[in-house]
């Protein structure tokens, strides 16, 4: 190659379309699914993977996922970086979703306010932390750190719980709102969580609504929830991603998107997957909650305006 | 409990005869146990599941039910170490060869082997095959002093039993009838495209290549071959080695020069 004038640097993303995620409905990929999207006359808002499931060199999970990232917006969700981890962030992870993150250059990146890791090694399940202020100036360092190797802000995601410790100081709410504050991250609202986890603690769903900062949530998050009972023999809710979003969530996600506008709304479905068309049958729903009360919301002109 | 709340929730996890971690409660001056009971459940389902996803012929082979609850035993003493969960189970093959219900089923071990190899060349970097034209390239009096790189999916597991057939016959949801488990069997794994292909190997062929992927010359790796086996059909494995795509790339002269063919 012969030497010219100096360039500009190229852009490394530029095999990717860019731009934030619109404010539409998503859908949870499922390598099943893929072939389906791809030759769908009706274009998904965007899709989102777990991170962990593209952690792999290459192959063919890598190249659906390609072949997706070409004509989709993506979001990239971490399942596994355990921001609540009393140990610390396993650095070698962190690299890992920072491989992913160059990999497909996604218009967003979350995670959890959980831990899944621990000396004995990882659980696989989202786990709870107290609401007290060491929990949460380590969530904040862990935040910082994560968002420092990734050079982009991420999303939290609001957990769903069964159990509340007694060292708790804080609200969740309150421990969410100062988190993001002091990190900078954005927030990711998961309203089947807030569901499961009102019932599960006797608060009310509206109350944790009203007390979350809305103003900072950049994308949404919706699923079908287990019903079974405790210890007094009441009803809980399980957190199970394996049905279609209950009734009382998609109340609640018209009341959320009447205060805060239309933002990118997610539809999780990881056990007992259905066709494509089911999934698909859901994003609709969600799509038409957006068109109705997106454009007259209250904070509506928030996301145009930026 | 500072420090130690989140090792104590994690041991009560994997471990039911463990009381409910301090600290941990329900609203309303509820029990907390049942709820726990969820946190448990759930790892316990989920890592269960992930090994019936990873190992799915040997599932198949001691059936969903026994397999479950042999998954449970297993996840308690090697959990795994890693959030991507689709590396674990490394250590399910030694487990079952330690496991005394299966004693009378020495070739399980292999199978889990095999179903482990499978999932890391799935996994594995994408490079192209070796084309068959590179190697026809080449002088024929350089063709011994030739080496080659391994694709990166390839994997090779030898069994002193049947363990391919047993494998390839669970996969495809045939019966055993037929195979004879004392049979040694040499099975080589590769993925030449997107598709994971496995392959038994005649006599030789599996030392033959893993002399080649060891960094061995053809002449070096043909020679010990020959030397073990005197039956083996040095063009039957060159031509095998090709269409099944164990190596990306060939070497002729000094080994790792600046001349790739």
């Amino acid at each position: 190659m012969t030497q010219s004038a100096p360039k500009p640097p190229i852009v490394e993303n530029s095999r990717f379309p860019s731009g934030p995620l619109p404010p539409r409905a998503g859908a949870g990929l499922k390598t099943d699914h893929v072939d389906a999207i791809l030759a769908d006359d009706y274009r998904i808002g965007f899709l989102e993977v777990h991170a962990e499931n593209y952690m792999g060199e290459g192959g063919p999970a890598h190249r659906a996922l390609a072949a997706i990232r070409s004509e989709f917006p993506l979001s990239v969700h971490g399942v596994g970086l355990s921001i609540g981890s009393e140990e610390g962030i396993d650095t070698a992870h962190l690299e890992r979703l920072a491989r992913v993150v160059d990999r497909y250059q996604p218009s967003m990146v979350s995670e959890h306010l959980a831990w899944s890791s621990h000396d004995a090694g990882y659980f696989n399940d989202l786990l709870p932390v107290p609401y007290d202020r060491q929990t949460l100036d380590r969530v904040v360092a862990h935040i910082s750190q994560i968002q420092d190797r990734l050079r982009r802000p991420i999303l939290l995601e609001n957990p769903s719980t069964y159990v509340a410790f007694e060292q708790s100081t804080m609200s969740e709410t309150d421990f969410i709102r100062e988190i993001a504050q002091k990190s900078g991250c954005g927030l990711l609202l998961d309203i089947n969580n807030v569901f499961v986890s009102a019932t599960n603690h006797g608060w009310k769903p509206m109350n944790y609504l009203r007390d979350f900062p809305l103003e900072l949530v950049e994308e949404i998050h919706l699923a079908g929830h287990a019903e079974d009972v405790d210890d007094e023999g009441d009803l809980i809710l399980i957190d199970a991603h394996d049905r279609p979003v209950a009734d009382a969530v998609w109340k609640l996600y018209e009341t959320v998107i009447c205060q805060a506008g239309a933002l990118p709304t997610l539809i999780e479905w990881d056990n007992d997957v259905p066709e494509w068309p089911v999934l698909r049958r859901e994003a609709r729903l969600a799509d038409a909650i957006l068109d109705r009360l997106g454009p007259a919301s209250l904070l509506g002109s928030r996301h145009a305006a930026e | 409990m500072v420090g130690s709340g989140q090792h104590d929730f994690g041991a009560a996890l994997l471990d039911p005869d463990l009381p409910l971690p301090e600290g941990i409660t329900a609203p309303n001056g509820k029990k907390a146990a049942r709820r726990f009971a969820i946190y448990r459940n759930n790892v316990t389902v989920s890592l269960i599941d992930a090994l019936a996803g990873i190992f799915p012929a040997l599932q198949r082979l001691v059936g969903e039910t026994f397999f479950r609850d042999m998954a449970r035993l297993y996840l308690v003493q090697e959990p795994p170490r890693s959030p991507v969960i689709f590396e674990y189970g490394g250590g399910f093959a030694d487990f079952l060869s330690q496991f005394e219900p299966l004693a009378a089923y020495p070739y399980l071990p292999d199978v889990a082997r095999l179903e482990r190899a499978w999932l890391d060349a799935f996994h594995a970097a994408d490079a192209d095959p070796l084309h068959p034209g590179s190697l026809g390239a080449i002088p024929p009096e350089r063709l011994a002093d030739t080496t080659f790189t391994p694709h990166p999916a390839t994997r090779i597991v030898q069994s002193r039993f049947a363990a391919i057939s047993i494998f390839s016959a669970s996969r495809e949801e045939r019966t055993l009838d037929g195979i004879r488990p004392a049979n040694a069997e040499d099975g080589l794994i590769t993925r030449p495209a997107y598709s994971v292909e496995v392959r038994q190997l005649p006599a030789g062929a599996a030392d033959f290549f893993l002399a080649l992927i060891s960094g061995a010359t053809l002449g070096e790796a043909a020679d010990s071959t020959i030397a073990r086996y005197p039956e083996f059909d040095l063009p039957s494995a060159i031509s095998a080695m090709l269409e099944a795509g164990v190596f990306s790339a060939c070497w002729f002269g000094e080994p790792n020069s600046e001349d790739p063919s």
